[in-house]
């Protein structure tokens, strides 16, 4: 029962760096529930964790085409630089898209839109409702546990009963890479290949593989408003209120979502090296900067997530 | 740049969370509105700033003021970066401990320097043991409160170690702190020359975790077929799946099981362009020079290094659900990449994490209990002992009817027991 190689290697060899232990560990995540899932799907919003999650399932599959569809949830309150980059990179990499519409959801009756408020909450319906439609049994979500206090508890594999709810009490343990993706009819699991990554393990990935992202992740100038001291972006649904003022300001987006509740940071980066900088160097969360969302109370997102948000 | 993944265990009482806390807020991992968000919420509640409101995430936890389940933090320095598994002392605390200790290259237990080795101590060892995380570090906290006694860090190291002669424990080390005042924390302490070791952040940083991984014997359970169907690669087949041991090798003579045919390594290939080897846990494709019928679940090794086959298993399993194991009890088994039905043949003994007592007159296994067990599966597994390789010795049980995951399992070398 002997090898001919028995003698251990030199020390430090055979150590894989820290970003392909974690690209590993997600090219085996996509491939476990390529081998064992029957309609997975892909959430593919244009942001930079969902273009880094489909370019590390591309490694996953090479030279195959991807096995599944990606899925954008469009609360058609869009950054147009984001759906020209979304249409884009689905184009060149001959994946099916499929576009489930908030608006659509909002004109069926299914959602009651409040003035004022973003749509980013009414997601969970629509999502919700494309999953039954399509009968997709794995979603995989390009969110990270260092995102948030909630996602720090989130699994890998995530069971949601058929409403689609999050229980965070009673999930199933999730023990060395041996994931549990079983489930009834109706129920599905939310798969997160990226929960060990950090903002800056994502910017560090994206400069290695030298990946495209759209262009305001990177500084340019851009009208903006201070609106409770984050600077939102003059568009359609975002204009200036009375006595606020419209700056004109050298800016990038750390996060990107729905237009009427993600802001911007002053920044001067204009490569994903420059932005490695300033990530490494802020004090402050990204969606603490940048997401009116989560702002509301201490356990915002534990809340939605509960409904089955992303 | 290197990960290291750790677990603590141990109570808020044991001054747990400050540590993480510190940890994370002098390498700079806290960012200024989390801190801010714990400080508003600490004074509304009353207390002051509360460290243990930035791990305990959901609001079940932040009202009730326990830690109900496993947390995932991450901080970086420039020598490393660092996942801390963080598992809660109350509630569920082996199976969350067994949870975060699954995947950890080192368990960093907290010990009270007034209270020296309690109970908790000695369960917290056996576990990270039992789930043979490589390195142990016990830090002795709260030093401020007993003056920087080198006689009383000296006597709780002599107690540790006189216990830990029981368990397996490979490496251990041990650190005098205080996590309030942060010595030995991130920086080495003046308050006590006497100690000559590094800070426990050092320590982190430079433990050599490398050879760790089994990379003598060969093993890459097949996950996932490879078959691109289009014209440019229409006859390609590869075999996608991570190397859970070993290094593999272009060129290299292996056998696949459970069919036993023999072939040759083709190539190792990944999206980044062919690699003359591979080894754990890099996640490839592997194509054989002869058209074999492999699929998921079966195992390339090499024809003279191969795992136990066998359909007749001994291992330690943590019961981790409600309703009790028992023997005659049917379950889903999850192997590395296989999937089969087992039946509990028999129970062993029930261990007493506590004493490490051994109950042989046990008949079943309640909620966070350990015990020994024989299992018959209905198809042979390709597997290793658990503490030759974590990877090829580790199995998941689920319940067929509710899909709940109930039980962590270790599996023993079948022919000399243990």
């Amino acid at each position: 029962m002997t090898d001919t190689r028995t003698k251990p290697p030199p020390p430090g060899a055979y150590q894989l760096t820290q970003l392909r232990a974690l690209e590993s560990e997600a090219v085996h995540i996509f491939r476990e529930v390529a081998a064992t899932f029957e309609h997975p799907v892909l959430l593919f919003s244009g942001g930079k964790d969902s273009v880094v999650m489909l370019h590390v399932a591309r490694k996953a599959f090479w030279p195959a085409p991807l096995p599944f569809a990606v899925m954008h949830i469009d609360t058609g309150h869009n950054f147009p630089e984001v759906i020209e980059f979304r249409d884009r990179t689905v184009e060149e990499l001959g994946v099916r898209l499929v576009v489930a519409s908030v608006q659509a959801s909002i004109d069926a009756g299914r959602v009651a839109e409040r003035p004022g408020v973003s749509r980013n909450r009414l997601q969970t319906t629509t999502l919700l409702d494309a999953i039954a439609e399509h009968r997709f049994d794995a979603v995989f979500g390009g969110a990270r546990r260092d995102e948030e206090k909630a996602r720090a508890k989130e699994r890998v594999f995530s069971f949601r009963d058929e409403f689609g709810q999050w229980d965070p009490k009673n999930q199933r343990p999730e023990l060395w890479s041996l994931y549990n993706g079983r489930h009834q009819p109706g129920e599905h699991i939310r798969v997160f290949p990226l929960s060990n990554w950090t903002e800056l393990d994502i910017w560090r990935y994206v400069a290695g593989e030298e990946i495209d992202l759209p262009p305001l992740y990177y500084a340019h100038r851009r009208q903006v408003v201070r609106r409770d001291n984050m600077l939102m972006s003059l568009c359609e649904w975002i204009q200036p209120a009375e006595g606020e003022e419209v700056l004109e300001a050298l800016v990038r987006y750390r996060t990107v979502g729905d237009a009427t509740c993600t802001a911007a940071v002053e920044s001067a980066a204009t490569t994903a090296d420059a932005v490695i900088v300033e990530v490494a160097a802020t004090r402050i969360t990204e969606r603490g900067a940048t997401r009116a969302d989560d702002r509301f109370s201490e356990a915002a997102m534990e809340d939605r997530k509960k409904e089955g948000y992303f | 740049m290197e990960l290291l993944r750790f677990a603590t265990a141990g109570s808020v009482d044991d001054g747990k969370s400050t540590l993480i806390g510190r940890l994370l807020f002098d390498s700079k991992a806290i960012f200024e509105d989390q801190m801010e968000a714990v400080e508003q919420a600490s004074l509304r509640r009353g207390e002051v700033t509360n460290l243990a409101l930035l791990v305990d995430g959901l609001r079940a936890e932040r009202e009730q003021g326990i830690t109900i389940d496993v947390a995932y933090r991450y901080f970086a320095t420039p020598a490393r970066s660092f996942v801390i598994a963080d598992t809660p002392g109350h509630v569920q605390y082996t199976r969350n401990m067994v949870t975060g200790a699954s995947t950890a290259d080192l368990a960093l237990i907290l010990i009270d320097a007034r209270k020296g080795i309690v109970e908790q101590s000695r369960r917290h060892a056996f576990l990270a043991s039992l789930l043979r995380v490589p390195h142990l570090v016990v830090c002795v906290n709260k030093m401020d409160l007993v003056g920087y006694d080198q006689d009383v860090f000296n006597a709780i190291v002599e107690e540790f170690r006189a216990f830990a002669i029981r368990l397996e424990v490979s490496d251990l080390s041990f650190v005098p702190v205080s996590a309030l005042v942060g010595d030995n924390v991130v920086h080495r302490s003046a308050a006590m020359p006497w100690y000559e070791g590094s800070s426990l952040l050092h320590h982190l940083e430079t433990v050599h975790i490398a050879s760790d991984r089994n990379l003598i014997d060969v093993r890459f359970p097949v996950q996932y077929v490879i078959r691109p169907h289009r014209a440019e690669h229409h006859d390609y087949r590869g075999y996608a799946g991570q190397v859970a041991g070993g290094v593999l090798k272009a060129g290299d003579e292996v056998v696949v099981l459970p069919s036993g045919w023999p072939s040759t390594v083709a190539a190792i290939e990944t999206f980044d362009g062919p690699v003359a080897e591979a080894f754990a846990p890099m996640s490839v494709t592997v194509r054989l020079a002869d058209d074999l019928d492999v699929g998921r679940g079966d195992l390339i090794c090499r024809p003279h290094n191969r795992p136990h086959v066998g359909q007749d298993i001994e291992a330690m399993v943590c019961w981790m659900a409600d309703g009790a194991l028992k023997v005659g009890g049917r379950y889903a088994v999850h192997h590395t990449t296989r999937t089969a039905r087992a039946v509990v043949k028999d129970l062993i003994y029930r261990l007493d994490v506590n004493t490490l007592h051994r109950d042989e007159s046990a008949t079943d296994l309640g909620l966070n209990e350990i015990g020994r067990v024989r299992l018959r599966t209905t198809v042979p597994l390709f597997y290793d002992e658990y503490r030759r390789n974590r990877t090829m010795g580790s199995f998941i049980l689920v319940d067929e009817a509710t899909h709940a995951t109930v039980a962590a399992g270790m599996m023993l070398d079948p022919s000399h027991g243990g």
